[in-house]
């Protein structure tokens, strides 16, 4: 391998503990995608992974890189922002999703009688 | 002795990272309704950025770091967009 074997021991032990961490905890947030049962308890399951997981990953990356260029690699913060900031927000916006088509479809089977708009539609029914 | 032990646990690394991959491919290709494929590619592409970089650790490269950056930010945009899909019934009004 090419640059490794420079790594001090400390170095290289320290990174192979962060990244068997990080890669075990995004396993287990992906097998909590496969193994929950309804879609409300399986959005909070890739959070281990995109938290945790890609943050001992890129902690054990910029440790790798700092000590083997002996300065301060600090690139991976940048997709450390990207991604702790991006995904509560693309989460809320996947949840809301979910619960808008529940309620629509759910409206649709079982209250035909407010009409085919679905809910929120207090003017349909006060005239009818 | 501790490069052989480096390289042996990145090895294990990215078998753990494809064995996730896996886990939220079946979810995408199994998911009952849309928005748990939409939360499988989530996962999936979150799995692949941390997979590229393990391989740039291996290589001892900086040059993966871009291609991870790249998929972190249009992973986001496609989850997004993909979520306002699902609620809106069009991405852009």
């Amino acid at each position: 391998m090419n640059g490794l074997e420079d790594l001090p021991a400390w170095a290289a032990l320290l990174v192979a503990f962060l990244l068997l961490l990080g890669s075990g905890l995004t396993l287990l947030g992906t097998i909590g995608l496969v193994r929950f049962k309804s879609f409300y308890e399986r959005v909070h399951a890739p959070t281990l992974g995109t938290t945790g997981g890609a943050g001992a990953i890129l902690i054990a990356s910029m440790v790798c890189f700092s000590v083997l260029q002996s300065r301060l690699v600090l690139h991976e913060l940048l997709i450390t922002a990207f991604v702790t900031v991006t995904t509560p927000v693309t989460l809320m916006l996947l949840a809301r999703a979910a619960i808008y088509r529940d309620r629509t479809e759910k409206a649709d089977s079982v209250a035909s009688l407010v009409g085919d708009r679905g809910i929120n539609d207090g003017e349909h029914t006060a005239r009818g | 002795m501790s490069t052989t032990i480096l390289l042996w646990s990145i090895t294990a690394s990215q078998l753990m990272l494809v064995a996730a991959m896996a886990c939220a491919a079946y979810r995408i290709l199994a998911g009952p309704r849309a928005q748990d494929r939409v939360l499988g590619v989530d996962a999936l592409y979150v799995c692949g950025m941390l997979l590229i970089l393990t391989f740039g650790i291996r290589n001892g490269s900086t040059i993966y770091f871009e291609a991870a950056l790249v998929i972190a930010l249009l992973g986001f945009v496609s989850t997004a967009a993909l979520a306002k899909f699902l609620m809106r019934g069009e991405v852009i009004e």
